[in-house]
């Protein structure tokens, strides 16, 4: 088996988006870029969070060093979770800041996986055996992505057009990007699960800025039951609770 | 050094389901029962903050710390076994209460063909209809015998349920009603029963109304909050080791739970085991724990990784068929469709086991005379709560990622049901369970090597449910019907379910199981081995009902040995 055929597959799409058929028309329609600017917060980051209370920590980088990376990270995370006319997209969710937190602890670190060797490469279907973490897989990946920028448009990822980034994302979603020790297809796959969790997970996390992911989707986040409404046939719209609403 | 500690009774290895019903049950016969379990402490207390997907669904909290140990896995043996990295096709529990807490409670008996599964076959369509190489066999105990033993797990867990109509006999109802039958669930009902099927309500852990069980403990009624599988219940509604069997257990003065105690070594002499060692995973101090009976309850990987470890019993062996420890090993298959519907439905609500079932298509309800494969697949629809990180279904024709994404995954997460179909596995020459030459876990022990692949038997039966499942799919509604693709390798990246069974199996024949129908070990007669290992195939169900139930019978083993020793049968 090829090395480019290791990463990315349907299956992996399959556990995100619960379905397994299908296949990439491109990288989504143009607009919804909005301009980030990596010192200012977005105005929901300050809002609170359903508790009543201000919240207003600031949030900081903890993993990445340099605002470039943490750029290519946020236009490419933008790219995959747009802003639109249903709501914010992946930058004004603060998803970018809830991968480099994540990034900074254990999931960064890999630390609740087997990373023993010897690492051989096997079938697709033994799974992905890298000796990188996702620290580093990350790194290398976003610095991929900008070299890539600089060799077919002489710009930073960060500073392309929204086609030109949805191009050099295509190729890293089919593998034809070529990489060191792992493939970008295995990189695009984790780019792409980590934007959605950012945009989905309790903005306890630093993402999903104001339950706005969730709004978004009718998702009601915490709530203690449904007991008196699960047999009704009508669609049920409830304000979204966050966990922090449990703090005291 | 490890220091050796005083002699208990019994000793269980692993504080789950089974764990917990041995213990209760031993100790309210005055036995003295110690529980060794390496993870933590845990129940109702430690789950008020438990609706959060991303730690507990997406980075699984509650599951079992994969740089600790894992197994290694192939398809065949002309591969090389590489380690499972990640949790992905199956979850390995750990810590208290096991699966047992973080389960979506649905609490089947197997059919009576399961346990006579080689002579009904071969009764009825004669012995050439089990093609070469598939190791079927009875299970040394029949379903009218295990009959008391699954009606004593249900009344423990408190299962809310009605009768299948096509299942065994029941000697009493469930003890609770069915859970609520919402608008989805009787969507799937009228478009099964216009079709002749016979659907019922899922029997379920999560429970319909407060309930008190035999034991005196009380599990209450389930708030349909939608976070039951990879949870923990907040409520103490769905039915779990910790808020039953471990408490009746302690509240005897007989039992004594030890956590953080990795069990590495199940000690012999002679024909009799004699204990076990362990290592506490905070401190690493070696213990040997002395007991008169050894009871192995963990997961059904770690079950048969102690005895080989331990050298107890022969290794299967592919080549010669010899052996019977890792034999046996089977999965399951999940066939079905997905809907997409124009209606906004309240998929978010629901219960872990709120669900409709049919065994129209299961075990041999039907005829397989002109089939291909032999038993069948459970139809099911469930509503347990669809969450935002894991569900983000689209059509087909719909890009993964970018705006046209977003905008279908948001309209279709409240508009998107799936009806599977969930496939028996059989038994097949070249899946089997050993231990892996070059990797080891934490402590310096092998890991466990998984040998598996799919069969033409499963992708037969797979496209078989795939289809009935779609059929009732567009009978209900769908404006577009998604079956699944095609079955092809067997790959431990996506999740596809925690059902894996088989390699300590039960039987009546010491050449092709590992333990008798009591649980009890061939090899040694104070050694009892339990859990969905015992199975000799996996049948088109959710285990645990039908562990339960041998969980009791082992128990009644357990009781009947300590009293008048040698082999139970």
């Amino acid at each position: 088996m090829s090395e480019k055929d290791k990463g990315l597959t349907r299956r992996d799409f399959l556990k995100t988006s619960g379905i397994a058929t299908g296949t990439l028309i491109g990288g989504g329609v143009l607009g919804g870029l909005i301009g980030y600017n990596a010192n200012k917060q977005p105005d929901t980051a300050r809002k609170d969070q359903g508790t009543g209370k201000d919240r207003s920590s600031p949030k900081g980088l903890q993993f990445f060093k340099n605002y470039n990376d943490f750029e290519v990270l946020s236009q490419a995370t933008e790219r995959i979770f747009p802003k639109d006319d249903l709501g914010p997209g992946a930058i004004e969710l603060g998803v970018p800041y809830f991968i480099d937190n994540q990034l900074a602890g254990s999931y960064g670190l890999n630390a609740r996986e087997y990373m023993q060797g010897p690492f051989d490469i096997g079938e697709i279907t033994q799974g992905y055996q890298t000796p990188m973490n996702r620290q580093e897989a990350f790194l290398l990946g976003i610095k991929t992505m900008d070299k890539e920028a600089q060799n077919r448009f002489k710009k930073g990822f960060a500073n392309l057009e929204a086609d030109q980034m949805d191009e050099i994302l295509t190729d890293f979603q089919k593998g034809k990007v070529k990489m060191d020790g792992i493939t970008s297809d295995f990189f695009f796959t984790l780019l792409r699960s980590a934007t959605l969790e950012g945009a989905y997970a309790d903005p306890i996390y630093g993402g999903n800025n104001n339950m706005d992911g969730w709004r978004m989707k009718n998702f009601p986040g915490h709530q203690a039951a449904y007991i008196n409404v699960v047999d009704s046939d009508k669609f049920q719209k409830i304000n979204p609770q966050s966990l922090a609403s449990m703090d005291h | 050094m490890a220091k050796t500690l005083d002699k208990v009774d019994v000793v269980t290895v692993g504080v789950g389901w089974t764990g917990g019903i041995v213990a209760a049950e031993c100790a309210k016969e005055g036995l003295k029962v110690v529980g060794l379990e390496r993870g933590e402490r845990r129940g109702t207390q430690d789950y008020q903050r438990i609706h959060d997907e991303y730690r507990y669904a997406i980075r699984y909290d509650l599951m079992q710390d994969l740089s600790k140990e894992t197994i290694t896995f192939r398809n065949t043996r002309k591969e090389k076994a590489l380690p499972m990295r990640q949790m992905g096709s199956f979850l390995l529990g750990e810590g208290l209460g096991g699966s047992g807490t973080h389960w979506n409670g649905w609490t089947f008996r197997f059919l009576p063909y399961d346990f006579e599964i080689r002579s009904m076959t071969e009764k009825k369509y004669g012995k050439d209809k089990i093609p070469d190489g598939f190791l079927l066999q009875d299970w040394g105990i029949t379903y009218d015998e295990m009959e008391p033993y699954f009606d004593k797990f249900e009344k423990t867990a408190g299962i809310s349920g009605e009768t299948n109509p096509l299942g065994g006999k029941r000697s009493n109802d469930y003890p609770t009603p069915p859970m609520k039958k919402t608008p989805i669930l009787q969507k799937f009902e009228k478009a099964a029963k216009d079709r002749g099927y016979h659907p019922y309500m899922m029997p379920s852990a999560n429970l319909s109304e407060t309930y008190e069980n035999p034991d005196g403990q009380t599990i209450y009624a389930c708030q349909y909050c939608g976070f039951c599988e990879r949870f923990g219940c907040e409520y103490g509604a769905k039915s779990s080791p910790e808020i039953t069997v471990i408490p009746a257990a302690e509240k005897t003065g007989n039992y004594e739970v030890r956590t953080n105690a990795n069990v590495v070594e199940i000690l012999k002499k002679g024909d009799k085991v004699t204990g076990v060692r362990y290592i506490d995973t905070a401190t690493r101090q070696e213990y040997i724990q002395p007991a008169d009976i050894v009871v192995l309850t963990s997961y059904v990987l770690n079950n048969a990784k102690l005895l080989m470890v331990s050298d107890i019993g022969e290794q299967y062996d592919p080549d010669t068929g010899r052996g019977t420890l890792g034999r046996n090993y089977c999965y399951q298959m999940n066939a079905g469709a997905t809907g997409f519907f124009d209606d906004q439905m309240n998929t978010f609500m629901g219960a872990g086991a709120l669900g409709m079932y049919m065994d129209d298509f299961n075990g041999d309800n039907f005829d397989h005379s002109k089939e291909d494969f032999l038993h069948g697949a459970g139809i099911w629809i469930t509503q347990s709560g669809s969450r935002p990180i894991a569900s983000n279904p689209v059509p087909p024709d719909v890009p993964l990622w970018g705006e046209e994404f977003k905008k279908a995954s948001i309209h279709y997460y409240t508009r998107t049901l799936f009806v599977g179909g969930q496939g028996a596995s059989l038994p097949f020459k070249e899946n089997y369970l050993s231990l892996d030459p070059t990797y080891k876990d934490a402590y310096g022990l092998p890991l466990l090597q998984m040998t598996y692949n799919f069969t033409d038997q499963d992708r037969a039966l797979h496209k078989f449910a795939t289809e009935r499942s779609a059929e009732i799919m567009k009978d209900m509604g769908a404006k577009e019907v998604v079956p699944e693709n095609v079955l092809t390798d067997y790959d431990i990246v996506p999740y596809q379910t925690t059902h894996n069974t088989g390699g300590t199996t039960m039987g009546a024949d010491p050449a092709t199981s590992v333990v008798n129908n009591y649980l009890q070990h061939w090899d040694a007669d104070n050694l009892f081995v339990v859990g969905a290992g015992n199975f000799a195939h996996n049948s088109g169900y959710n285990p645990t009902g039908t562990v339960g139930a041998l969980a009791y019978r082992c128990a009644e083993g357990i009781i009947k040995y300590s009293k008048k020793g040698g082999s139970l049968v």
